[in-house]
C-alpha cells in the first residue's frame, strides 16, 4: 500500500480515538453510548500494537528473526513444540483470560465509567502488554525459564524467594476472594446452585467419557457437556418454581462456603483426569464462546451507559468498597490494565511453544490487548445497568441497610433513584429471590450481560435464562480456578516441603497429596470464610487484598524487565518499564499503607480491629473478625516489605552497572541460527 | 475462498492445542501408538503433573 494512504489511515485512527476518548472523558450531565468506549479501545490498541510494540520489538529487544527459540532448539514433541503463532496467540489468551477482567471493572464501576476506562486503556498498552511481552520474550531467551529462576538468575536470590512467595500468596488470596464471589452470587439461589452442582456430574461423566469411551475427542465432549450445562440451566428453572425441590437447594452463605471448602480439597486430590481435566476443557469453552457472544451482543446493541462518568464515590467514600480513586482504582482493576500473574504464564508454557522470535510481539503484546478489551465489556455490562440498581446489587447490607426499603432510601439519597419493587421485579424476571446485598461483582455483571442478551436475543421472556447462563458461566470460569489454584498451590507446597523431608515432595505419594491439599485449603477457606462473615460483605478487604499482591508480582515483573533492559545496555530505553514500574510502586506501595493504617475503619485494617474492640463486647464472633484484620495486615505487610527489597536489591545492581563499577552481563541462551529462516529463503 | 479455509483450519487447530487434541496426537506419534483408552490414560498420567503445575491465570 502507498506509504502516504497508509499514513492517512492511521492519522483517522488516530482522530478517532481522540474523538472517542474525548467524548467519553469530557461529556457531561448525558448518556453517552457504548460504542463509544468500544471504539476508543479499539484505536487505542491499534496505536498501541503498530507503533508502540514495534518500537518495543526494534529499539529496546531487537527482536532477531534469525535466532532459534527453545522450541525449535529443545523441541521434544511435548513441552518444547514450535507452533503456528495463531494457534500459540489462542493458547495464551485461553491460559490469560481469568475471571479478574470481569470482576474488578464490575466493582470499580463505582466511581464512574471514566476512570476505569482511561486506567484499563493506558494500563494496557503502557503497562500490562508491555509486561507480558518483554517477559515473554526474556523467558523465550533463556530456554523457556519462569519468572522466579530468571530473577533469581539475574537479578539475585532474594528476588527469586520472594516471586515465589508472592506467588502462592497471590493463589491463596485469589481462591479466597473467587470463592467468595462464587458464594455471593449463589447464596438463597436455588436455581444457579443447582445448575452449578449440575456441573459436577456434567464433568465426571464427561472426564469418564474421555477415558473409556473416545479418548481424547476433547472438542468433541466439549460441546457434548456444553449441550448438558445448558439443559441444566434450562432445569434450574424448574428446581427454583418447585416447593419441594428449591429449599434442597436454597443455601445460606455459610453453608456455600463449606461445601465451596469440601469441594476445593477432593478437586485438588482426586485423580486429574476424573475431575479438573474435564471442568477446564468445560470451561473454556464456554469462556470463548461467551466472551465472543458478549462482544457481538455488544456492537448489535450499541447500549446506553447509564452511569455517569465520574460518581461522587470518587472521595473515597464509595459503598462497594472505601478508598479514593488513587490508588484503589489501579488496584481494583488489575487483570484488565496490568497483572502480575500474566507474567507467570509470559514465562511458563508460551515460551516453550513460540517458533520464532518476531511472534512474541503478537503472542504477548497481542493476547493481553483482548483481554483488556474484555475488561472493557465487564465495564460496559456494569455501566448499562441504571446506577441505583447497580448500586443496591453490589452494596453490603452493612452499608446501605438490611431490609430492601431501608437499602433502596439510602441509595435513593446517594441520588441515584432506586425501588424496592423495581428491584423485587427485576428480581423476578432473573428468576432470583432477591438481588439485594448481592456483593462480589458477578451478580451485577449476570444481570448487565443477561441485560445485553436478552436484548439482542429473545427479549424479557428469556432474561432468567441469561442471567444464570451468566453465573454459571462465571462460577464454571472461578470453580476452575479454585480446582487448577488449589493443585498448582499444592504442587508448590509439595516442592518447598520436600527440601525439608523428602518424601513430603513426592506428588504421587497420597499422605502428601492429602497433606498439602489441606494444607492450602485451610489457607483459602479462611480467607473464604473470613469474608463470609465480614459484616461488610468481604470483597471489601479480599479484593483489594488481592489486587494489591497482583500488583505486587507484576512490580517484581517489571523490576526483573528493567534490570534485563540495563544489563543489554539499553538504559536510554528505561522508561519502557520503569514509568509503569514507578506507577506500580506508587501505587501498590499507597494501597498497602492505607489498607494497613489509614484511620478510617472502612479501609483500615487495623483501625477496623481497633473500632470492633472499641465498639463492642467481646464475643468469639468479634474476636475473630479482629484476628482476621491483623491477619490481613501482616500479610500485606509482608509482602510490601519483600517487594520493597527486591526494589533495593535492584537498584544497587542497576547503579553498579550504569555507574560502570559492575560488568553488565545477561545470562541468555547461546545464539543458534534458526533453520526456519532458510526455509522460507528457500 | 482458500483464505477462508485457511482462517478456519487455523481456528480448529488453536482449538484443538488449546483442548490438548494435538498434545494427544503428538504423544500417539512420539509412541508409536494408535488412540485406545489405555493410551490416553499414558497420556493424561505423562500430562497430569505439568498440566498442574500450569498457573491457571486471574
Amino acid at each position: 500500500m502507498n506509504k502516504s494512504i497508509r499514513i492517512l489511515i492511521w492519522l483517522g485512527v488516530a482522530i478517532l480515538g481522540a474523538l472517542a476518548l474525548g467524548t467519553i472523558a469530557l461529556h457531561r450531565g448525558e448518556e453517552i453510548n457504548a460504542m463509544w468506549l468500544v471504539v476508543a479501545a479499539f484505536c487505542s490498541y491499534a496505536l498501541g500494537y503498530r507503533f508502540y510494540s514495534n518500537f518495543i520489538s526494534v529499539k529496546v529487544l531487537a527482536l532477531d528473526a534469525h535466532r532459534a527459540t527453545p522450541a525449535e532448539r529443545l523441541e521434544d514433541g511435548r513441552d518444547f513444540v514450535p507452533t503456528n503463532k495463531w494457534v500459540v496467540f489462542g493458547h495464551h489468551f485461553a491460559a490469560i483470560a481469568g475471571p479478574g477482567p470481569l470482576v474488578g471493572p464490575v466493582l470499580a464501576a463505582q466511581f464512574g465509567y471514566l476512570p476505569g476506562t482511561l486506567w484499563i486503556l493506558a494500563g494496557a498498552v503502557f503497562g500490562g502488554c508491555v509486561q507480558d511481552f518483554v517477559i515473554l520474550l526474556f523467558s523465550v531467551r533463556r530456554d523457556g525459564k519462569s519468572l522466579t529462576e530468571i530473577a533469581r538468575e539475574e537479578i539475585g536470590v532474594v528476588g527469586g524467594f520472594v516471586a515465589y512467595v508472592a506467588v502462592i500468596a497471590i493463589i491463596v488470596i485469589l481462591l479466597g476472594a473467587g470463592a467468595l464471589i462464587v458464594v455471593n452470587a449463589l447464596k438463597s439461589s436455588p436455581w444457579g446452585v443447582f445448575t452449578i452442582a449440575m456441573t459436577i456430574p456434567i464433568a465426571l461423566l464427561m472426564g469418564l467419557y474421555l477415558r473409556r469411551l473416545r479418548p481424547g475427542k476433547v472438542l468433541e465432549v466439549s460441546v457434548l457437556g456444553f449441550i448438558l450445562v445448558m439443559l441444566a440451566i434450562w432445569g434450574g428453572q424448574w428446581v427454583s418454581q418447585n416447593p419441594v425441590v428449591a429449599p434442597w437447594f436454597t443455601l445460606t452463605a455459610s453453608t456455600l462456603a463449606l461445601v465451596i471448602i469440601i469441594y476445593g480439597f477432593f478437586a485438588s486430590a482426586l485423580p486429574v483426569w476424573l475431575l479438573l481435566a474435564p471442568r477446564d476443557y468445560l470451561s473454556t469453552f464456554v469462556k470463548l464462546g461467551t466472551i465472543g457472544l458478549l462482544a457481538l451482543g455488544i456492537i448489535a446493541l450499541r447500549p446506553t451507559l447509564h452511569m455517569p462518568p465520574l460518581t461522587r464515590f470518587i472521595d473515597g467514600t464509595g459503598p462497594i468498597f472505601a478508598g479514593s480513586i488513587f490508588p484503589f482504582a489501579f488496584i481494583t482493576i488489575a487483570c484488565g490494565a496490568i497483572s502480575g500473574f500474566h507474567s507467570l504464564i509470559s514465562s511458563g508454557t508460551t515460551p516453550k511453544l513460540i517458533r520464532r522470535e518476531p511472534e512474541t510481539r503478537m503472542v504477548g503484546y497481542g493476547a493481553m490487548m483482548a483481554e483488556s478489551m474484555v475488561a472493557i465489556m465487564a465495564t460496559i455490562a456494569a455501566c448499562v445497568l441504571q446506577p441505583g440498581t447497580y448500586f443496591a446489587i453490589n452494596s453490603p447490607a452493612g452499608v446501605v441497610g438490611q431490609s430492601p426499603e431501608a437499602a433502596s432510601a439510602t441509595i435513593s439519597s446517594w441520588g441515584f433513584p432506586v425501588t424496592a419493587a423495581g428491584m423485587q421485579a427485576l428480581a423476578q424476571a432473573v428468576g432470583e429471590q432477591t438481588l439485594f446485598n448481592r456483593t462480589g461483582g458477578a451478580p451485577a455483571f449476570a444481570v448487565g450481560m443477561a441485560h445485553i442478551f436478552s436484548s439482542s436475543l429473545g427479549g424479557q421472556a428469556v432474561m432468567a435464562i441469561w442471567y444464570h447462563f451468566a453465573i454459571m458461566f462465571e462460577a464454571l470460569f472461578i470453580l476452575t480456578v479454585l480446582d487448577a489454584g488449589t493443585r498448582v498451590g499444592r504442587f508448590m507446597v509439595q516442592d518447598a516441603l520436600g527440601h525439608v523431608w523428602k518424601p513430603l515432595g513426592r506428588t504421587s505419594w497420597y499422605p502428601s497429596i492429602l497433606a498439602t491439599s489441606a494444607l492450602i485449603v485451610a489457607a483459602w477457606g479462611s480467607f473464604l470464610w473470613q469474608g463470609v462473615k465480614d459484616p461488610l460483605g468481604g470483597i471489601n478487604s479480599l479484593w483489594p487484598l488481592f489486587g494489591i499482591c497482583n500488583q505486587l508480582l507484576a512490580t517484581v515483573a517489571l523490576c526483573l524487565a528493567t534490570t534485563i533492559i540495563i544489563k543489554m545496555g539499553k538504559a536510554r530505553y528505561l522508561p519502557v518499564t520503569l514509568v509503569p514500574l514507578t506507577w506500580l510502586v506508587a501505587v501498590t506501595f499507597t494501597a498497602s499503607w492505607q489498607k494497613m493504617f489509614n484511620p478510617h475503619p472502612r479501609i483500615g485494617f487495623l483501625a477496623h480491629a481497633r473500632q470492633l474492640a472499641a465498639s463492642a463486647a467481646p464475643s468469639h464472633e468479634i474476636s475473630h473478625l479482629i484476628f482476621n484484620d491483623r491477619l490481613d495486615a501482616t500479610v500485606t505487610g509482608v509482602l510490601v516489605c519483600m517487594v520493597a527489597l527486591i526494589l533495593l536489591e535492584s537498584a544497587f545492581l542497576w547503579i553498579s552497572v550504569l555507574s560502570g563499577r559492575m560488568q553488565a552481563r545477561v545470562k541468555e541462551s547461546p545464539f543458534v541460527a534458526t533453520r526456519f529462516a532458510s526455509e522460507e529463503q528457500g | 475462498m482458500k483464505r477462508f479455509r485457511q482462517i478456519a483450519t487455523t481456528i480448529v487447530a488453536a482449538l484443538r492445542e488449546i483442548f490438548d487434541e494435538s498434545a494427544y496426537s503428538r504423544f500417539l506419534t512420539s509412541r508409536g501408538l494408535s488412540s485406545c483408552p489405555g493410551a490416553y490414560a499414558a497420556f493424561l498420567c505423562e500430562q497430569e503433573n505439568r498440566k498442574a503445575r500450569r498457573p491457571k491465570c486471574c
